[in-house]
């Protein structure tokens, strides 16, 4: 490892310029496509999340999708006009992720008992759950208000600096999508920065023995019901965080943007990607997020070219390219595209001394 | 290292992008580009075409008119989008028209596309008219450049539902939704309607857009022995309501919002689809506009289905206002498309100052031998008969009024 | 009384229809401890391959029941043909593999069978050629059709023939054999590899059946409709205990019942204005405030679910099949 040291920072450079760039680049091509990326780092954000409970603990979540609702909510409810409440960005979004902690441990307290299959199938059922009661409270007091969503929430302001508009720092014009691109990839460096800290910690190890063999977990003197709870409120805290910064970016919120199939999609992201591994993890989101728009400027105009009209849909071929990815890393590459590397190693190494 | 390959063929990647976005050069005369969204793949993508099959109509029948704007002669093109009825799209593709530097947008098609695409737009200055979004919502946000062709849903609501207390005089009503931004919406309007009338209402009972068993719902409505039920819905759910409503012996009176309006009920509710109630909004197709219909089913093969003669309007109010002004550039025709009074295929349209259409006239139809049959138009809450209607409107809209009753008898198809 | 009578019968019609989805759960459960993620999609496909033979029949002249007949005819060898090859090409090879590995590969084919329904037979609502005359029957002053009762004995015969298949046949044995220790059945001779493709064979008929019923009955089909469906089928059978064949009945029916006086009744019950507790200006002349409606009733199925797996993971008729990974 050592002798690639050089090598890695030069990488790690590269990266960071990369990033930094990036949004000058793809507005180049199109504002839109500042957008698209946006989106992209709200699926790692997610998929980040989801991987310390799927991938570090090993408990399959499919209603991944409530907590990132729940951040939406939050924010939504605590800066705009509905309620006339206007908080600004960053009393809400530790609201917002502590609000979907808080649901993580509600979840996760009476699911303990349960094992993986059982443990997916009731954390689905909590996401619709969830769903259903956003879509609902709107009578007979009208708190969320239902399916009409919430409308005119706040952007996110720091100072005087509103991130919806366009602004030009130092001769540079930034429009608003790219202030939020920066934002989002500040708070995705923070999360990769906790997620790494975290898997090398007690902590880390602890989840990972729970995953590996519970029994033998706690035979160890590990406390697998406090860490099996942590893993579900750290996990659910990222979505939070996440679905607040949807809710400002989008300007506007309803249900219908948080189904079941959002949560089989960052699902997806991070079997594919690799479970347990933050950059396999990362890889798999954007591979996906950007899978629409590569069809839209691929599949379409082949399609049209080749018959004269579209025959099948980019929207299908997405959902079965999903479904296929699934399939096929479990039959073929269990391990995701990029494996974590503790995966591979035994159990007994990692024990301390 | 892997990975900063990987960021580096992200970055050819969208480099190479770049290339796509390039533009034509400009023709001696001026070109105007206006944006269309709809969702052109999913659900309802067939919608989405035939809302942009409106507003394209719109637009060559603009450009064979060789309109002269600042001297130069005008050539419209269609920017069309597809936002996937997904809000997430809607406003990357907003973002997308915008920086297309289109003149204008004609779109979006569903309420949860078209707010938050909006505030893009807003921000962009760039006027959008939508000839299909009809939640109120979307013109209470304050923005000047938004505009609907259409009527809001408490337009329609109360339309349809003082339709019922007037015609039918229940005295118990259940209102029952499927628990989606149109369906709530307009079941709201209709409660407050029938609540203003003084009729009783049970409290609301929902279902979802995927509910199939009404049953434990419609034998507590029976139970309670309302005498009317209106639903807020889609056709789909709404065929299997009426259907099991009839299986269980309910007498009540069905009615519908303009989502259930289709004559598809008749295959969903077979023979239970007799004498049920619906309204649609703005006048309906063949009453509108023989000139436009025969154009679009010229051009297009197939009939309109259900809101192209208003995204045909919005994108024939975009290109007026800017030959008004004499200019395509958003912040010089903007004042002219809020003061229009334009004759469209719609009827006569004029905004408010919010945006929406000033006197939208709704449409109340009823299943007769399996066709949906227009009883009634509304206008700022009078109702008038459709066959006096018809003869008063008659001078004045299509020049062959024998054609209107003929053609009445097929509205608008799914 | 009547109504009470009609929603116990709203109940177990549709309560019939879960319990026979659930039966392909469980069977397929009792014996790999697999929760069959796709199962809710076979259904789907049973009704829409029945929908397209009917569709086809209809103008035929033939007597309603034969097309119906005709149609699960067709919807079961398809249905099993696609329970085989999920089996064979999604399952098999993950048999040994953790638990979670074949569940997240259930999840992909279930997303891959909606898709690949959808491109066959479109996104729209397909409405079902009403053909089958409607005929009702009074019973203790609630309406009952002969669709209803049908189903309701359809159940009850499904179930009875799986009873009797798994206690009464040497295949039957076989899949106990197989349930119970796969290892030692190898070696007392079972081909467990049939046995468990024999089960999802099986199992996939029924969820054809199932289809054609849910069809038929209801007189539409969607590409989507497999999902909630297949949801509260499990639901049903852990209620009734996973791996148990009366359970998955029994579970079936009851859910059923919970969610029809769910949706009869918990709007009034929970209606603050009867108890005085309601705001005035929404009690007034009539009024209502009503905190959980019909609105609600998908919620129950999941509240079930949770309940029961967290107080009494083996079900109301118990028999917990080892906790073998």
């Amino acid at each position: 490892m050592k002798k690639n040291r050089r090598a890695l920072w030069a990488g790690v450079a590269l990266i960071a310029l990369t990033l930094l760039l990036l949004p000058f680049a793809l507005s180049q091509a199109g504002t839109a496509w500042v957008r698209i990326a946006n989106i992209a780092l709200l699926y790692v954000l997610l998929a980040l999340g989801l991987n310390i409970v799927v991938g570090f603990a090993g408990l399959l979540d499919l209603g991944y999708v409530a907590f990132y609702a729940v951040g939406a909510y939050v924010y939504a409810l605590l800066a705009s006009p509905h309620f006339g409440l206007h908080l600004p960005f960053w009393v809400i979004l530790p609201i917002g992720a502590a609000v979907a902690a808080l649901f993580g441990v509600m979840l996760g307290a009476p699911t303990l008992k349960l094992r993986g299959d059982y443990l997916a199938i009731v954390t689905l059922g909590f996401g619709e759950i969830v769903r259903i009661f956003l879509n609902n409270l709107s009578q007979p007091v009208n708190i969320t208000r239902g399916p009409q969503g919430i409308t005119g929430i706040d952007p996110v302001r720091i100072g005087g600096i509103d991130f919806s508009r366009s602004d030009s720092v130092l001769g540079v014009v930034l429009s608003g999508p790219m202030k939020y691109y920066y934002l989002l990839l500040g708070l995705m460096l923070v999360i990769i920065l906790i997620n790494v800290r975290l898997q090398n910690s007690r902590i880390g190890r602890a989840w990972e023995a729970i995953r590996e063999d519970e029994i033998a977990a706690r035979a160890m003197g590990i406390d697998t019901t406090g860490m099996k709870l942590l893993a579900f409120a750290m996990g659910a805290s990222f979505g939070g965080v996440a679905g607040g910064m949807f809710a400002a970016i989008q300007g506007f919120i309803s249900p219908e943007s948080f189904v079941l199939v959002e949560s089989v999609m960052v699902v997806s992201m991070v079997v594919l990607g690799g479970m347990g591994n933050i950059a396999g993890v990362i890889l798999g989101a954007v591979l996906l997020a950007f899978v629409p728009e590569i069809l839209r400027w691929t599949v379409e105009p082949a399609q049209q070219a080749l018959f004269g009209k579209m025959l099948i849909e980019p929207e299908v071929i997405r959902m079965l390219i999903f479904g296929l990815a699934l399939v096929l890393v479990m039959l073929f590459r269990p391990a995701g595209l990029l494996p974590s590397a503790v995966r591979k190693r035994e159990l007994t190494q990692e024990r301390a001394p | 290292m892997k990975n900063s390959k990987l960021a580096l063929t992200l970055l050819a990647v969208a480099i190479g992008l770049i290339g796509c976005g390039e533009e034509k050069k400009p023709a001696p005369s001026i070109e105007i580009k206006i944006g269309h969204v709809g969702p052109l793949t999913g659900g309802i993508a067939h919608l989405g075409k035939d809302n942009e099959n409106g507003a394209r109509l719109a637009i060559e029948e603009a450009n064979a008119a060789k309109i002269k704007i600042d001297g130069k002669e005008a050539k419209f093109t269609l920017v069309a989008e597809d936002d996937q009825a997904d809000p997430k799209v809607g406003t990357t593709v907003a973002q997308k028209l915008v920086d297309a530097k289109v003149a204008g947008i004609v779109g979006h098609l569903n309420s949860g596309t078209t707010i938050p695409a909006s505030a893009i737009y807003n921000q962009a200055g760039l006027p959008v008219i939508t000839g299909s979004a009809t939640n109120p919502k979307l013109t209470e946000q304050g923005f000047k450049v938004v505009f609907r062709t259409v009527g809001r849903d408490d337009q329609q609501g109360p339309a349809i539902a003082s339709y019922l207390a007037d015609t039918k005089k229940p005295k118990l009503v259940a209102v029952i939704d499927d628990a989606t931004a149109y369906g709530e919406g307009i079941a709201n309007e209709v409660e407050k309607t029938l609540k203003a009338a003084n009729i009783k209402l049970l409290p609301r009972e929902k279902g979802t857009d995927k509910t199939t068993d009404w049953k434990a719902i419609l034998t507590k409505v029976k139970g309670k022995k309302a005498d009317a039920v209106f639903y807020g819905g889609m056709d789909a759910t709404g065929g299997p309501l009426l259907k099991q409503g009839r299986e269980l012996g309910l007498t009540a009176v069905f009615s519908f919002g303009d989502g259930a309006c289709t004559n598809d009920m008749t295959k969903l509710a077979g023979a239970a689809a007799d004498g049920l109630l619906c309204s649609q909004a703005g006048l309906p197709p063949q009453a509108a506009d023989k000139k436009f219909l025969d154009a679009y089913k010229k051009k297009f093969n197939v009939d309109p289905i259900l809101y192209s003669p208003f995204t045909y309007d919005g994108a024939n109010l975009l290109i007026e206002a800017m030959k008004k002004a004499n200019s395509a550039d958003p912040v010089k025709y903007l004042p002219e498309l809020a003061k229009s009074n334009y004759k469209g295929a719609t009827g006569q349209i004029a905004f408010d100052d919010k945006g929406d259409r000033k006197d939208a006239e709704m449409t109340i139809f009823t299943m007769k031998d399996a066709k949906l049959t227009p009883i009634a138009i509304i206008k700022s809450g009078k109702t008038t008969d459709y066959a006096e209607f018809m003869k008063m409107a008659a001078p004045v809209a299509a020049p062959a009024p024998a054609a209107a009753p003929a053609s009445a008898a097929e509205p608008a198809k799914k | 009384m009547d109504i009470f009578v009609q929603q116990i019968i709203n109940g177990l019609t549709l309560g019939a229809v879960y319990a026979i989805v659930a039966l392909g759960y469980t069977m397929v459960y009792g014996i790999i401890q697999l929760i069959n993620f796709a199962h809710g999609e076979v259904v789907m496909i049973g009704a829409m391959v029945s929908f397209t033979i009917i569709n086809a029949l209809a103008a035929a002249g033939l007597p309603p029941l034969a097309v119906v007949l005709i149609g699960a005819g067709c919807a079961i060898p398809v249905c099993m043909l696609v329970g085989y090859a999920m089996e064979r090409m999604a399952y098999r090879p993950l048999r040994l593999a953790p638990r979670l590995a074949p569940l997240i590969t259930a999840i992909g084919v279930s997303i891959i069978l909606q898709h690949l329904a959808m491109l066959v037979w479109s996104r729209n609502v397909l409405a079902f050629p009403q053909i089958i005359p409607l005929t009702t029957y009074t019973f203790l002053g609630a309406t009952i059709t002969g669709v209803q009762i049908t189903i309701l004995g359809l159940c009850l015969a499904m179930m009875a023939g799986l009873a009797l298949l798994v206690y009464r046949t040497r295949l039957g044995t076989a899949m106990r054999a197989t349930a119970q220790n796969p290892q030692v059945a190898r070696l007392m001779g079972v081909d467990v590899n049939r046995v468990i493709a024999a089960t999802f064979i099986i199992g996939a008929g029924l969820g054809a059946v199932a289809g054609v019923m849910v069809g038929t009955y209801y007189g539409v089909a969607q590409y989507t409709m497999g999902s909630v469906l297949g949801l509260k089928a499990f639901a049903a059978a852990v209620l009734g205990g996973i791996g148990n064949i009366p359970g998955a009945m029994v579970g079936g029916l009851l859910l059923g019942v919970v969610e029809a006086l769910g949706a009869g009744y918990i709007g009034d019950l929970t209606d603050l204005c009867r108890y005085g507790l309601g705001p005035a200006a929404s009690c007034a002349d009539g009024g209502h405030f009503v905190l959980f409606g019909s609105n609600y009733q998908d919620v129950f199925a999941f509240v079930v679910l949770i309940l029961v797996l967290v107080f009494r993971p083996s079900g109301l008729l118990g028999e917990r099949v080892g906790d073998r990974a």
